[in-house]
């Protein structure tokens, strides 16, 4: 008799029968400490309150895996977390659902920057300078700092791709945050971001995945590295001595959405309702130092933990909101022009 | 000699007139063996149709496909079919597409357009949704004077020329930028600008970097295959336990554990040191070297291998007859062991080649931008900008360009491998 389940159980594995597991809502992320934080925050309270189970899965944002679920009419994910410009892009696209905002709490709950018509933003990051305090004696400051290779010699780590890249150089350049866009959009714009590639070139590790700068750092590959807020607080936590500079930051929000067809559409709403309520935010700001959306969640938050968040007004200050039109507008030129330039 | 042959034909073409049923019957007997070969093998058949042709196929349709525009402006792209290029459109063809964009505002269809458009122009995205939320224009308005007010670059010849282009069926398009190449206004192909140059150079890299990688496994391998099969069988079958060892372990282990080793605090380098041989640690990894030093680690058995087969079956008599013959050790390996090799030399290299001209995983988590192939940015194209066509006109390219390299490759081997057997 158990073994006929187990075989039940496997085929129906095989044939996904969505009628018999309508309950199991399969949500995907981009994994790593990131994930151990929604699930102490989202996932476990979720299951316990709601009564219906949650099946993690991850994957590093390749959108060509819910282009090729939507299309063949296939769709076994049914929230995802994706960052903004590809939910833009897939949202005209039509890969997600437009989210019908009356079921997740109204549009007035959340900043600006976190309602898009197809994803509901969760919390707020940044990408920033992050230094080990171990192996520089003076602490660099800004961006301009980050070019200075005879005060602070050394390799420093960058991301491997335009985004980010070409703000942090115009930055770099002296550049006001709020005209780094306008800049970038023109070709005299690019070419000094470029330009100004160009001085460290040399100098530069590239990395891909968040996971690597606080790894890079720790072991000395490199003296300073482009890092996102939440992974070097993860590393400054195990007892590495990496700090951030928070001048120039460039913060951006990701979101969960539903992918058009997802099995379970009435469940996911019930998550998506879930976690972007303001206490259940507070916990996942404090398990991991991204901002929350919830406007409501910031009051209340713990001096402390809200001081090391993209979103304090003293971080916030000097920061560069990442801007997703231009990036859905100007994405695939620049990355090509990057890719052509970094492998010369 | 001669005679023979005669008479044995005569004897067989003399029952065959006599019996003539027994012949038919022979050749039915045939016929039903034939088909059920066929039958035998028609699986295979058809498993290759559907998982290696048929893909394939699609692979290449996809590099010259062009349904974005055509399935999200259809009138639009069938009234500028017909316009000549110069100037502006006609006034009919701009209603149509007033009309057209009017209705499609808001659809799936028309975002993929726009996103199509903008591949050949930047900021065609946003003209197109722009566009479709200022419409309708006011009644009775001059359209083109309409459209120019909505933005300037409706009144710009070269905004219509792309849609027209956009807006074919087919297209050169990715084909060409794969090539670095691309259609200017007038329909000429010209190079791309240098800042935007980027796949001749990475084709030539993926064959220059599996040329290496290729020549280091012979080196490596030659020997190693030579003392397999001059060993005892019993030292031998554990010799060849280890060079099979790292195929039964994942590749990406294999990757991270050179990574361990090869890195600035990693072993190599602490050895190094340790033994005074270098003072600074040496830059192995993340950079080309790593990545030769790795891919020739994993694709060593595909040279082994093919090596030894051939070897084993190489008669030490031959050697030694040289030898006795009074021929130099060097000369008798030469002319008379070397030559027998060949091919085994020729398929494992060959084989190793084709499977370096297709690696993604190990150059890109063991070397800089420099060290990206071919594949790294058919991946990028296909996960990350989601540009199937792109990623397909590069496949294309690689695919074209390992079968042309095959064709010479094995004219030029087949007369190796004759030259050896005339031998």
């Amino acid at each position: 008799m158990h073994a006929l389940k187990t075989i039940a159980l496997a085929v129906c594995g095989i044939l996904s029968c969505s009628s018999a597991m309508a309950s199991e809502l399969t949500l995907i992320s981009f994994g790593g400490t990131n994930q151990k934080a929604q699930d102490k925050a989202f996932y476990q309270p979720f299951m316990k309150t709601s009564g219906n189970k949650i099946l993690p899965g991850e994957y590093n944002g390749e959108q060509a895996r819910v282009k090729a679920m939507v299309e063949a009419r296939k769709v076994t994910w049914d929230v995802v977390e994706v960052e903004s410009p590809e939910l833009a892009r897939g949202c005209e696209e039509g890969l997600y659902e437009k989210l019908d905002y009356s079921k997740i709490g109204g549009k007035d709950e959340f900043i600006g920057k976190a309602v898009t018509d197809c994803g509901i933003g969760f919390f707020v990051w940044s990408t920033l300078l992050a230094y080990n305090a171990d192996k520089l004696k003076a602490a660099p400051a800004s961006w301009a700092d980050f070019w200075d290779l005879k005060k602070f010699p050394g390799k420093r780590g960058m991301r491997k791709g335009a985004k980010f890249t070409l703000e942090i150089a115009l930055l770099a350049d002296g550049v006001k945050p709020d005209q780094v866009y306008k800049l970038l959009a023109t070709k005299e714009g690019t070419d000094r971001a470029f330009k100004k590639l160009d001085q460290i070139k040399g100098s530069i590790q590239w990395w891909e995945a968040g996971a690597q700068p606080p790894q890079m750092l720790a072991a000395g590959d490199v003296v300073m590295s482009s890092a996102y807020n939440g992974r070097i607080a993860t590393a400054q936590k195990e007892g590495k001595n990496l700090k951030m500079v928070w001048g120039g930051n460039i913060y951006d929000v990701e979101s969960y959405a539903i992918p058009k067809g997802a099995p379970n559409r009435d469940l996911a709403y019930k998550y998506l309702q879930f976690s972007s309520k303001a206490e259940n935010q507070q916990v996942f700001s404090g398990e991991i130092p991204y901002g929350p959306t919830n406007l409501k969640a910031a009051k209340g938050m713990p001096a402390q933990i809200a001081a090391e968040l993209p979103t304090s007004a003293a971080n916030i200050a000097s920061a560069l909101p990442s801007n997703t039109q231009f990036w859905v507008e100007h994405g695939e030129e620049l990355e090509q022009r990057f890719n052509s330039w970094a492998a010369k | 000699m001669t005679a023979t042959t005669l008479t044995a034909s005569d004897a067989a073409a003399a029952p065959d007139e006599r019996t003539l049923p027994l012949k038919t019957r022979l050749q039915r007997a045939e016929r039903r063996k034939k088909l059920l070969h066929l039958a035998l093998i028609a699986p295979l058949a058809v498993f290759l149709l559907l998982t290696f042709l048929w893909p394939i196929g699609a692979l290449l349709k996809r590099s010259v496909d062009n349904p974005e525009v055509v399935g999200g402006l259809p009138a639009t792209a069938a009234a500028l079919a017909h316009w000549n290029g110069q100037g502006l459109p006609p006034a009919s063809a701009l209603a149509v597409f007033v009309k057209e964009m009017e209705g499609a505002r808001g659809s799936t269809e028309l975002a993929s357009a726009a996103k199509r458009l903008n591949t050949e122009m930047t900021g065609y995205r946003s003209l197109i949704m722009k566009t479709a939320r200022s419409l309708p224009l006011p009644d009775g308005s001059n359209l083109q004077e309409g459209l120019a007010a909505i933005d300037p670059r409706w009144g710009e010849t070269r905004t219509w020329q792309v849609m027209a282009r956009a807006g074919q069926p087919y297209t050169s398009y990715y084909l060409l930028a794969a090539l670095d190449h691309a259609v200017d206004a007038d329909g000429a192909i010209v190079a791309a600008t240098e800042d935007q140059a980027i796949y001749l150079d990475v084709l030539g890299r993926t064959f220059w970097m599996s040329l290496v990688v290729t020549l280091c496994c012979l080196v490596l391998g030659f020997p190693l295959a030579y003392l397999l099969t001059s060993l005892p069988t019993r030292s031998s079958n554990l010799l060849m336990i280890l060079v099979l060892l790292p195929f039964w372990t994942s590749i990406l282990v294999r990757v991270a554990s050179w990574i361990v080793l090869l890195q600035s605090g990693g072993l190599v380098n602490q050895a190094l040191q340790a033994l005074g041989l270098i003072d600074e640690p040496l830059q192995l990894v993340f950079n080309r070297l790593g990545v030769y030093i790795a891919m020739t680690h994993i694709l060593l058995p595909f040279m082994i291998l093919p090596l030894y087969s051939v070897m084993k079956g190489i008669s030490p008599i031959y050697l030694r007859a040289a030898q006795s013959l009074g021929c130099p050790p060097f000369q008798s390996f030469w002319k008379v062991y070397f030559p027998q090799t060949l091919p085994g030399v020729f398929a494992g290299s060959l084989l190793v080649f084709i499977l370096s001209m297709g690696y993604y995983i190990t150059p890109a988590l063991l070397g800089g931008p420099q060290e990206q192939m071919a594949s790294y940015f058919i991946a990028f194209y296909t996960n990350e900008t989601i540009n199937w066509g792109m990623a397909a006109a590069l496949s294309t390219v690689l695919l074209g360009a390992t079968l042309l390299l095959y064709v010479v490759y094995s004219r030029y081997a087949g007369q190796g491998r004759n030259a050896a057997k005339a031998r």
